[in-house]
């Protein structure tokens, strides 16, 4: 999966950027440093609030960083563009068009000039049938599910052929069943096209399962990167047998002690919150037995 | 359908109006004014049908009036081949239905070029924080204007500017037409400029991301979310610019409603009153299905067809 012949693909350096607030500049990221090799898909995890969007802000381009930069094939990034495309947690698809017409957007905006008519009509259709939305491509999004409406915001994100994809908490809002099938999909897609790709979530099975390294994030303010952890899993990976496999279960123990033991909030101090912590994923489905437990956990998670 | 909605859609309606119609009969007869006293429903309606009948007689006149100049230019033609003839065109006085046509045009001429510029001026308003800074307190001044005091002003201009030999329009349908387009800009200018400023954030990142230029941004993304803020600017627009007219229209001359109204004013017939009643329910009649048409408008420009416009 990785080339050794652009060793600095991606390069987030020093970045550190200030909001202003009322009461002064408010710093939210302090000196992130990142190197992201052509191919890799990288997580980065974190507690909500802890900047790890605003990272993902800054390599689009949509915030500009107060110090260091964002270095791109050797170039410095300064504004967003089709080369660093990004696909939002919410769809951001353009409600009045059709799916077709919505990845069309983009494809006439990257490739006029460079593709005729057929060719990019092929295209369309082609990163269409490739996150499998080929049998609802007229339909509007008010017409089609919560995770066919990420999955064109995917097909459309890839349709600009980007070399760096941003996902920011892609499947945040899917609930579980869908979330697994686009994993599943997003996994194919990589293993097919090889892309680079920066992932937001806060979903730590969804960061193993996904990831050849995972970045865990301290929390704000001046938050920066913590920890990396490699995840040496094979790939094709298979969800279900992953979860059997020890580097799976080390993985997965690393970035639950991470965010739970060394930068959990301030009430996380408890001794119960490494085996609450766990079942941290399951948040929203509380065991009856274990409302108690359950509960803190979701003030701790929140 | 159950019993409860079948009262409440039609019957309520129904009876509401009819209520109205018995207290305005009962009432009205008994307000003597110097043009006698005012006139209940069954009168009104009288005037109207009195209305109807003038218009077809002037109609018939007008048909008339052709056709004997016809008959005598063929006969003259018939006594010598090579003789000049012409048709002179029909003066007679407009009637309440010209009149009713003349300010539904008038009206149409104002509002149209005030969406012209409000429209636009609002677009760039609603993207520019430094554009809109710079517009707010004009609008904010001329915008509780009465068209009264505007009037004045419009009359001496047009007077002063439009002067040629052969004006294609009357002065005072320029003045009136003007006078609503100064009155009826702000609505659609500050609705524009709320619906442009409120586009998603999203929609915008996405815009930035493609890196789409100004006008590809406007085409497919500005325009679409802030068609229903545009609509219900323009349907604000539409209203006053009716409610504008006819004063206008009295105060300028210009053969519409306000005319009508203004001369039968003037005029003091015992059936005055009467016809003055008429031109208001007209009024009203089509203050109302304008304002139905600018619905059926948004419903045609909107993308979303689902969606529930009152």
């Amino acid at each position: 999966m990785t080339t050794s012949n652009h060793p600095d693909h991606l390069l987030i350096s020093q970045v550190s950027i200030d909001f202003p607030t009322p009461k002064g500049p408010f710093r939210a990221l302090d000196k992130v440093n990142l190197r992201i090799e052509k191919g890799e898909f990288v997580s980065i995890i974190g507690h909500s609030g802890c900047g790890k969007s605003t990272v993902l802000n800054i390599v689009a381009g949509l915030y500009q960083a107060t110090e260091g930069g964002v270095i791109l094939d050797g170039r410095e990034v300064n504004e967003p563009g089709p080369e660093r495309a990004v696909v939002f947690q919410n769809h951001s698809l353009l409600p009045w068009l059709t799916a077709y017409e919505n990845v069309e957007l983009a494809v006439k905006q990257v490739f006029k000039g460079k593709k005729s008519r057929a060719e990019m009509k092929e295209w369309i259709e082609h990163n269409l049938t490739l996150v499998h939305m080929d049998h609802a491509m007229h339909k509007r999004p008010d017409e089609i599910s919560g995770g066919m409406k990420q999955r064109v915001g995917i097909a459309r994100a890839l349709a600009m052929e980007p070399q760096v994809l941003l996902l920011d908490e892609p499947f945040g809002a899917l609930d579980a069943l869908t979330r697994a099938h686009l994993q599943d999909s997003m996994m194919e897609i990589q293993s097919t096209l090889g892309n680079t790709v920066i992932m937001i979530t806060h979903d730590v099975d969804e960061a193993v399962l996904l990831s050849d390294r995972i970045v865990m994030m301290t929390n704000g303010p001046a938050a920066t990167v913590g920890e990396i952890l490699d995840v040496n899993l094979p790939r094709p990976r298979n969800r279900v047998e992953m979860a059997e496999m020890p580097e799976y279960i080390r993985c997965r123990h690393a970035v639950l002690q991470f965010l739970y033991e060394r930068h959990g909030r301030k009430e996380a101090s408890t001794p119960k919150a490494k085996v609450a912590a766990a079942s941290a994923d399951e948040e929203s489905e509380p065991a009856k037995g274990n409302v108690v437990t359950m509960s803190k956990v979701t003030a701790k998670a929140a | 359908m159950n019993t409860r909605q079948l009262f409440q859609t039609f019957a309520a309606p129904f009876l509401g109006i009819l209520l109205f119609l018995a207290i305005w009969q009962v009432g009205a007869p008994k307000i003597v004014t110097s043009l006698g006293a005012v006139p209940g429903p069954v009168q009104v309606f009288e005037q109207f049908e009195g209305l109807l009948t003038e218009h077809q007689a002037a109609r018939q006149k007008e048909v008339d009036f052709y056709q004997r100049q016809q008959e005598r230019n063929t006969e003259t033609l018939k006594e010598d081949p090579n003789a000049e003839v012409s048709i002179r065109p029909y003066t007679g006085k407009a009637t309440f239905f010209d009149q009713i046509l003349t300010s539904i045009v008038t009206v149409m001429t104002g509002f149209v070029l005030a969406g012209f510029i409000a429209i636009p001026l609002g677009i760039v308003a609603g993207l520019s924080q430094t554009v809109y800074s710079a517009l707010n307190p004009l609008i904010q001044l001329f915008k509780p204007v009465s068209p009264l005091a505007w009037l004045p002003i419009v009359t001496m201009i047009v007077s002063a500017v439009y002067v040629t030999d052969n004006p294609a329009f009357d002065k005072s349908f320029i003045t009136s037409a003007l006078t609503v387009l100064l009155c009826c800009l702000w609505p659609t200018i500050i609705n524009t400029t709320v619906g442009v400023a409120n586009i998603s954030k999203d929609l915008q990142n996405v815009s930035k991301v493609l890196r789409l230029s100004w006008w590809t941004h406007v085409r497919k993304i500005v325009l679409p979310s802030a068609i229903p803020m545009i609509f219900t600017g323009l349907r604000l627009s539409l209203g006053i610019a009716w409610m504008v007219l006819i004063a206008a229209e009295m105060l300028a001359q210009n053969p519409g409603l306000g005319k009508f109204v203004w001369d039968e004013f003037q005029n003091g017939s015992s059936n005055s009153l009467g016809r003055i009643m008429v031109a208001v329910i007209v009024i009203g009649l089509i203050g109302f299905a304008l304002d139905r048409g600018m619905l059926f408008l948004q419903r045609h420009f909107s993308w979303d067809k689902s969606l529930a416009l009152r």
